[in-house]
């Protein structure tokens, strides 16, 4: 198969389609639309459910139920909607129900704005619903590896059965770029839990459930997911490094705005600086170890986020105070160029 | 010697959590045998929601999940648009349904999902200690309106049942109370025929269930019979309300 030139969101909704997903459950908010509007139009042609539903509450609430009779599901939305559904992704969590939830970013707080932003970064790896949980979050820089990250976000969901988010910024929602959709059938795990209806044939019930009023109870749950977090932590890192084998200054940025940064680099790189990129692809579990390792080898590092700074706070945990972590950011959807790095970086040159 | 009476098996052997006098026991038992009577057990899921019926996943001998407060409509359309051909009930109290989730009980309704609503009103939030519900009578006495309801700032008590009727998609409404002997055989006639609509396809369909809270009323269990029976139905009418198939 060639490749075909499609808008991020309709590559991530045939992506997720091709991946298997069972039904959909979205409602409407810009710039995830286009997601809505592909799964209404082929999704029930693959024999699939698409609901739109009346809030982003009822959605992620039809997910939950949906997950829980053993369905492949997913939602997507953008941060003030993502932001609605934190109750329905921590009962998810808490009853350990496999989906995939899209966040494609814009601007906030509030009402924000709708073009692109890294603001959700502490809502997507922190959890903005109550309990001790974790969501496994997928950053893509473009649309083919949001299609690839989508596929790993269904298998990574029934592995773990967790839920997760793939996290894109607008703009990798709304611009079109060539991509090649992997058709392969994406294999369904066992789900022996899920409640399906045949409690007597089966001859036990099958409860989803994430309540449990005895606290040793509740503390054995909240270990056991512990324990899971902790596989997931050391398994699932995924982190991409550019460039780093000589570099004196590591740039750490991720989505969009890591590839304003390559091309920052390459322009210091011809001016003799000797700057690489790490670019975190999972932003849980965050690849603490890879940057720890690399503050070894570098002089400083700069993390440039389309927010005032988010990711910036687990890169100093990560550095551990090794050397100075910087930061530039721009916000609000306004969009960093090259240059603004090139002269962020160059400004903590002067100093040495 | 020959049986005369057992248990439902549409049941589990858990105790109930319900404090003694409270009906939804009966409910319980109302529902569980309508599913073993329909032979539907095998191929029912239950969706339990948040307030006094909190642990119904663990009463009902069938699959179950637990919904957050006010969500257990959606949780059910999740579930019925993957299982098209399975039996899928919410079983919800009136703060759980009138309150929090009157959004998701609306639109359920009004996407003519095939599914069936025990609601269960009995004029308070029992769970948490007694405080005003949507459906607390005017002049009642809750822990949050002391002084008794004053509708002129906390509003009339909602009427779910005729509320519901007004929407399409609903196919079949109907009040009913767990008051007698006789009204408990009654309620117990809507809920067969809620989930044998379901069951033929039929669409959406809601049983609202006058109940009582003798601990939350500070009534006797007699008392809070009556407080039903003379009270709650005179403010909530019992009747049908939409019969879509009737009127076929």
């Amino acid at each position: 198969m060639s490749k075909v030139l499609m808008k991020g969101n309709e590559a991530i909704a045939q992506a997720a389609i091709a991946a298997g997903c069972d039904a959909f459950f979205g409602y409407p908010i810009t710039p995830q639309n286009e997601i809505c509007e592909y799964m209404s139009k082929y999704l029930a042609k693959s024999g699939g459910a698409f609901v739109q539903a009346e809030s982003e509450l009822a959605a992620i609430n039809m997910v939950y139920g949906a997950a829980g009779a053993g369905a492949r599901t997913m939602t997507s939305s953008s941060s003030p909607g993502i932001a609605l559904k934190q109750e329905g992704i921590s009962y998810c969590a808490g009853a350990e129900l496999p989906c995939v939830i899209v966040a494609i970013s814009r601007g906030g707080p509030g009402l924000g704005g709708i073009l692109p932003a890294q603001g959700d970064y502490n809502q997507a790896t922190r959890g903005g619903g109550n309990g001790d949980y974790k969501v496994v979050v997928l950053a893509p820089n473009g649309v083919q590896e949001a299609t690839e990250m989508v596929r790993d976000a269904f298998l990574l969901s029934e592995k773990y059965r967790n839920p997760v988010m793939v996290m894109a910024d607008g703009v990798i929602g709304q611009m079109m770029e060539p991509v090649e959709i992997n058709t392969d059938p994406l294999p369904k795990f066992e789900k022996p839990w899920a409640a399906t209806g045949e409690s007597q044939s089966r001859g036990t019930r099958n409860v989803i459930n994430s309540l449990f009023l005895n606290p040793v109870d509740l503390e054995n749950h909240n270990i056991a997911l512990r324990k899971k977090y902790d596989t997931i932590e050391e398994n699932e890192v995924q982190v991409d490094l550019y460039m780093m084998e000589d570099a004196d200054i590591a740039l750490v940025a991720y989505g969009t705005p890591s590839r304003i940064v390559k091309s920052a680099i390459e322009e210091m790189r011809s001016q003799g600086i000797k700057v690489g990129l790490i670019r975190p692809k999972t932003l849980y579990p965050f690849p603490f170890k890879q940057i720890n390792e690399a503050a070894d080898k570098v002089k400083f590092m700069l993390t440039a986020e389309l927010s005032m700074g988010q990711m910036v706070h687990d890169v100093r945990l990560a550095v551990n105070g090794k050397v100075p972590v910087y930061f530039y950011g721009r916000a609000g959807g306004m969009i960093f160029e090259p240059k603004e790095i090139s002269d962020a970086v160059k400004s903590h040159l002067g100093g040495e | 010697m020959a049986v005369v009476f057992q248990k439902t098996k549409g049941l589990t052997d858990t105790p109930f959590t319900y404090c003694p006098g409270c009906t939804h026991g009966i409910i319980h038992r109302l529902v569980a045998e309508c599913l073993e009577e329909l032979e539907i057990l095998d191929r029912t899921i239950a969706i339990a929601s948040v307030g006094c019926s909190v642990m119904s996943y663990e009463f009902f001998n069938c699959d179950a999940i637990q919904a957050a407060h006010g969500r257990a409509p959606a949780v059910a359309t999740g579930v019925k648009r993957v299982h098209p051909d399975k039996i899928v009930f919410t079983y919800q109290g009136d703060g759980d349904l009138a309150s929090i989730g009157t959004g998701e009980i609306v639109q359920a309704a009004h996407r003519g999902d095939n599914i069936t609503v025990i609601f269960v009103n009995n004029a308070i939030y029992g769970m948490t200690g007694g405080q005003m519900a949507p459906t607390t009578l005017p002049g009642q006495i809750t822990t949050t309106s002391p002084y008794g309801r004053d509708v002129s700032k906390q509003g009339e008590p909602i009427r779910m049942a005729e509320l519901m009727a007004q929407i399409p998609g609903a196919a079949y409404i109907e009040r009913v109370m767990t008051a007698d002997p006789v009204s408990v055989r009654k309620a117990k006639r809507a809920i067969k025929k809620a989930f044998e609509i379901q069951k033929n396809g039929g669409g959406f369909s809601m049983i609202e269930i006058l109940s009582s809270c003798n601990i939350g009323w500070g009534l006797s269990p007699v008392d809070s019979l009556k407080y039903i029976k003379e009270e709650m139905a005179s403010y909530f009418p019992l009747g049908v309300f939409k019969d879509k198939g009737a009127s076929q």
